[in-house]
């Protein structure tokens, strides 16, 4: 399965992508601009791809992703700003109490399907907020100001690998089997054996897990938060970013955060108008491509195509010589 | 010895008796078939047999490495129980690989955690290990080795319904009930599938019950029957005893031509 060979490579892969991006960053090679852009791109990809934990792997349609990043971001704010610790504690608390409020969450709903699991889902996030938007200890509507800014190149970046690492190699155990299964044929996958409420309520938790560090890496990016960046919109940027990239691919959901980051960069003097393109980009998907544009497949299907384009062209070549 | 005993088994759905008062006992080792016209509760019984639905009133027991009865029954627990079974309308799991709809057939003989799975721990790899080689070895039993990489989907019908026969044998079952698996193939698909029925329960040492239309099959395979109709359970016996059933004659042909063929 995996050699020691490979591994090695790919650690020496990160290792240098790391080093890179880290002098590129701090001689400015990048400008500053770019480099928050970056920033963003991190943080949508950890929610992305914990997103498509439920929604792409288990299949079970949740709207409340933007719930668990603002318990994250609260959770990391206050540890680090009001009580001062470490950012390493900021960021497993924010993982452990989103990951206790999505088991809270999950039990109930979960029993739910399709457009009722979203809805409950939706307002169990929006509860959340409304709830941080009335408790003063935590700066209530005003929000919660110096939070240290913790969220270094070094930390958003390996946090994004390890993320990616850990959610990859879920997916391809037995537990990350028995999710797809679930979201394939849930009659089927109960009569293999498999528990499936069980399933669901571990994907959720997972998925909650790294919702709340995406938000414990924004609270320290922007040192400021305020329930107003947690609304329900925010759920429905994730929930573009995947269906955008692919809906149960890993490197689609990285594709999907880091293309509509940059879209909605572009668009930053029409921001009133991103929400709109949204939208049109949602209709244009289902309609012509609901895989999303790497499909389940991945990178796969970006090399299938390349390769299915080289044999046209040969093909083309060989008639053109006949 | 019987491994499956039902005492008046009764399903209502709303005024609807969908299956009622069956009695029958099918023993160990065994190919029994369920017969019966369209909507005579054939499926439905086997619904009941594995807990997807609640039965209104009656008894279904099993006996195997421990006694279960109808109150254990619930669909995520028949596998660890030793029961497992194939669907009419095919329920693969469509796309996923040939191979992975038979590991997930292996779910429950793998136990290593969440943790293990997170970091790749040696739990990890030596159970996928395992599951892996048991479930190659299990595709090359069902002929389908050469597929195991192929999306289910993209399988022809009748190698879908081999796979639906393959997955429900990694879950290590005792007791194996086929909803129609010859449905959709043709005489000599029918006849590859009716020796490997035959291999499968003789190498494995299972207990089978199938639904079937295919006669061919039935009367060929099957050492005992039972004939639904309307729900209820009309005859039962070994086929050539059902054949000359009177009972069933007129479920299957109607009375009047019952009476031109006497």
């Amino acid at each position: 399965m995996l050699n020691k060979k490979n591994i090695i490579k790919k650690l020496v892969a990160i290792l240098v992508i790391y080093i890179l991006g880290r002098i590129m960053l701090e001689q400015e090679i990048i400008p500053p601009h770019i480099g928050s852009i970056i920033f963003i791109i991190g943080i949508n990809i950890i929610l992305a791809v914990s997103l498509n934990l439920i929604n792409g792997f288990t299949g079970q349609f949740s709207l409340g992703h933007a719930g668990f990043m603002a318990l994250g971001a609260y959770a990391s704010g206050m540890v680090t700003a009001v009580y001062g610790k470490h950012f390493i504690v900021g960021i497993l608390f924010a993982a452990v109490l989103a990951a206790v409020a999505g088991l809270i969450i999950g039990i109930p709903t979960l029993r739910l399907k399709g457009d009722y699991l979203a809805i409950a889902t939706l307002g169990f996030a929006e509860i959340i907020r409304v709830v941080i938007e009335n408790y003063e200890k935590v700066g209530g509507a005003a929000g919660l100001n110096d939070i240290p800014i913790d969220t270094t190149w070094t930390w958003l970046y390996f946090v994004v690998v390890i993320t990616l690492i850990l959610i990859n190699n879920f997916i391809k155990s037995y537990q990350g089997r028995a999710c797809i299964a679930i979201r394939e044929d849930e009659i089927a996958a109960e009569a293999m054996g498999v528990n499936t409420t069980y399933y669901k309520v571990l994907a959720f938790v997972i998925g909650a897990a790294f919702a709340g560090i995406a938000g414990a890496l924004y609270a320290g990016n922007i040192g400021y938060i305020s329930p107003d960046n947690f609304k329900f919109m925010k759920s429905i940027d994730i929930l573009v970013m995947v269906v955008f990239g692919g809906i149960g691919s890993i490197s689609g959901a990285v594709a999907g955060a880091t293309i509509l980051a940059i879209i909605s960069y572009l668009l930053q003097d029409f921001s009133e108008y991103r929400m709109i393109l949204y939208a049109l980009i949602l209709m244009i998907m289902m309609l012509y491509r609901p895989q999303g544009i790497l499909g389940q497949n991945g990178l796969k299907s970006i090399r299938n195509w390349f390769k299915k384009l080289l044999k046209k062209e040969e093909r083309a070549d060989a008639s053109a010589n006949s | 010895m019987p491994v499956l005993t039902v005492k008046g088994l009764t399903k209502n759905f709303g005024g609807i008796m969908a299956v009622s008062n069956i009695n029958m006992e099918v023993k160990k080792g065994e190919i029994a078939g369920v017969i019966g016209p369209n909507g005579a509760g054939k499926t439905t019984f086997f619904n009941l047999l594995t807990g997807i639905y609640k039965p209104t009133s009656g008894v279904i027991e099993y006996s195997l490495d421990k006694e279960i009865n109808n109150k254990d029954l619930k669909p995520h627990k028949i596998a660890a129980y030793g029961i497992s079974r194939t669907f009419q309308n095919i329920k693969l799991f469509k796309e996923m690989t040939v191979l992975e709809n038979v590991l997930i057939g292996y779910h429950n003989n793998l136990n290593y955690t969440v943790f293990s799975s997170f970091f790749r721990l040696p739990g990890f790899s030596k159970g996928e290990r395992k599951a892996r080689e048991e479930a190659l070895e299990l595709l090359k039993v069902m002929g389908l080795f050469d597929k195991k990489d192929e999306l289910a989907k993209n399988l022809p019908y009748g190698e879908q319904r081999k796979l639906e026969i393959a997955r429900a044998m990694a879950t290590k079952p005792q007791v194996l009930l086929l909803d129609e698996p010859a449905a959709g193939m043709n005489p000599q698909e029918t006849k590859e599938l009716t020796e490997l029925i035959r291999k499968i329960r003789k190498d494995f040492s299972l207990t089978i019950i199938l639904i079937e239309h295919d006669m061919s099959l039935v009367m060929d395979i099957c050492e005992k029957l039972f004939v639904f109709d309307y729900g209820k359970l009309i005859a039962k016996g070994s086929p050539i005893e059902v054949q000359n059933n009177p009972e069933v004659i007129k479920a299957y042909l109607g009375e009047e031509e019952a009476h031109a063929t006497a």
